[in-house]
């Protein structure tokens, strides 16, 4: 016989449900004010023109002259990604390289002088401010600055990406194994052999692989920034959208999600080569 | 270089400030080119005390003089250069998995070797013959190339002492023209056996000792071997409870005072926490958000 009777029900129960409820009640005015009326989709009148829309994307326009055009869209598309990426490098491993702490000779024998401690902040915010403004914003500035075209996109992207990059790269510096970089410069290196030589191969294939998923949302960001007039397949699929011809946009999207397949295995490969 | 402690104490780090300093008014004085073994139990300063005489730990009181110059009174540029002639060795060694052997010896000489010759190095290295050498001083010389995650415990622990010798040598230097920089003239070397089975740790002591005295250099291990410590050292420095038990030649450390020394700790460490240990709980890792 057991020493005491079961317990009639679960001490928790009583918590839990009432957080579902909490959390139910709270999600309500937000579905208020985003105007969240799913049912609306599958209303008779909405049905036929999604209907329409879908149903033009057949068939896939293929004609010689379109196919020259998406091609060569898409190579600029891939050229505003990678020029963006790489002016983002730019704008980042300097910002990266001197605001980690990891590479702080100060804070070797226990906490960082104040001067590097203010420079490191002040670096983190300009990082903070640099990725806070999304790219579509950047980009609506430099198409008045510099005109239409690819260039704008360009810049949207290295700003805003150079922002990200320098943050994540700062986390990921930090996050790592740092007993070796700490030892070198322990042992009189400079900050930038430490990072050579023990803070980077620690990282690298974590640094690279977030280097290239990055790439891959610059392509996809360079959509949306070619509907502002930055130029590349963003641009065209925006032209077909007013059209209405379903099926340029439909061959556009195959080609974006080839884009987005093979930017997936190159990252994946990368990881396998540098692990 | 010379190596002077005056009632020198100082806590980790991450202690509290009121707590019981790890080593506890030091005074000691080590020669240029001198070889001196610190012993002592587990939590006595061992380690604390290396990492003193290394700059990597300010003092809480008392001094330092490193060839009569207050290193801390210096600005931080001449500090870290200061450190470039010390070169401390962790008990784990510090080498990044995916590096090669030969890029993780000759990373011992970074100090002295200028930021455009390290970068050439990591195309190509820049001294093989001194990793090699080094290498091969330890049984390692096949294992150049190989990654360091390849290699067992043992292995890379030497591959860390190799590293020590090769700071030894300085840059290298361009050969013809200005003369090389100066390498280390100061090992501080933390736990060199811990890894490595009997016969290894006499053949790695050997070849530390031998090296330093080659380059003149001033030698200070912490150990945990005895024999080793009273085989290969002239001089044998006793820690316990942070405090200097005996500073002595080998042959007058007698079986008493090593008794009087381990007292407690050879009997199962009665109650004993070791005080690093104690003042430092390891703080949970924070949780990572990488905002993808």
């Amino acid at each position: 016989m057991a020493a005491s009777a079961a317990p009639a029900r679960d001490p928790a129960w009583l918590g839990r449900s009432f957080w579902l409820l909490a959390l139910l009640v709270l999600l309500w005015p937000l579905g208020v004010a985003t105007e969240f009326r799913p049912w609306v989709l599958l209303e008779p009148g909405n049905l036929r023109v999604t209907g329409q829309f879908l149903g033009s994307f057949w068939p896939l326009a293929h004609g010689g002259e379109f196919l020259a055009m998406v091609a060569r869209e898409t190579w600029r598309t891939v050229a505003m990604a990678t020029a963006g990426v790489s002016l983002a490098l730019l704008i980042a491993i300097p910002l990266t390289l001197a605001s980690t702490q990891a590479l702080s000779v100060s804070a070797l024998s226990g906490r960082m002088a104040r001067g590097p401690f203010w420079l490191r902040q002040a670096l983190r915010w300009l990082l903070i401010v640099l990725r806070s403004i999304p790219e579509l914003v950047w980009a609506l500035v430099f198409v008045r600055v510099v005109g239409l075209g690819p260039t704008a996109g360009v810049l949207a992207i290295a700003l805003t990406y150079g922002g990200m990059l320098g943050k994540v790269y700062g986390e990921i510096l930090e996050s790592g194994e740092t007993h070796a970089t700490t030892t070198l410069l322990r042992n009189g290196s400079s900050r930038l052999q430490a990072f050579l030589y023990a803070l980077l191969p620690a990282s690298a294939a974590e640094l690279t692989s977030y280097t290239v998923y990055r790439w891959e949302c610059a392509i996809r960001s360079s959509v949306v920034l070619g509907f502002v007039g930055a130029g590349g397949l963003g641009q065209q699929l925006d032209n077909s959208m007013k059209m209405f011809n379903g099926g340029e946009v439909a061959s556009m999207l195959l080609v974006f999600i080839a884009l987005v397949a093979l930017a997936d295995r190159v990252s994946a490969w990368l990881r396998k080569v540098l692990g | 270089m010379k190596v002077e402690l005056t009632a020198l104490s100082a806590r980790h780090p991450a202690a509290r400030a009121q707590s019981r300093p790890a080593v506890d008014g030091i005074d000691l004085l080590i020669g240029a080119g001198e070889s001196v073994a610190v012993i002592g139990p587990s939590g006595a300063g061992k380690t604390t005390l290396l990492h003193a005489m290394a700059c990597a730990l300010t003092p809480s009181s008392g001094s330092l003089r490193l060839d009569d110059v207050a290193p801390w009174s210096l600005p931080r540029a001449q500090l870290q250069r200061v450190r470039a002639r010390l070169f401390l060795a962790p008990q784990v060694p510090p080498l990044p998995p995916r590096q090669r052997v030969v890029t993780a010896v000759l990373a011992g000489q970074l100090p002295a070797m200028g930021l455009w010759r390290s970068v050439r190095s990591l195309v190509y290295p820049v001294d093989i013959p001194a990793a090699h050498d080094a290498l091969d001083r330890f049984d390692l010389a096949d294992k150049l190339f190989e990654r360091v995650d390849r290699l067992s415990g043992g292995e890379r622990q030497r591959v860390g002492l190799a590293r020590a010798l090769v700071a030894m040598g300085g840059g290298g230097g361009p050969a013809g023209g200005r003369a090389a920089p100066p390498g280390a003239s100061v090992l501080l070397i933390d736990e060199p056996l811990s890894a490595l089975d009997p016969t290894r740790a006499r053949q790695a002591i050997g070849a530390l000792v031998d090296g330093a005295r080659d380059h003149g250099a001033t030698l200070v291990a912490t150990l945990h071997q005895v024999d080793v410590a009273l085989a290969h050292f002239p001089r044998i420095v006793g820690l316990r409870d942070g405090r200097l038990a005996f500073d002595l030649p080998a042959a007058a450390v007698t079986r008493e005072r090593l008794a009087a020394l381990y007292d407690r700790f050879e009997h199962g460490l009665r109650g004993e926490v070791p005080a690093l240990a104690a003042d430092t709980p390891a703080a949970p890792a924070p949780v990572l958000m990488h905002c993808r």
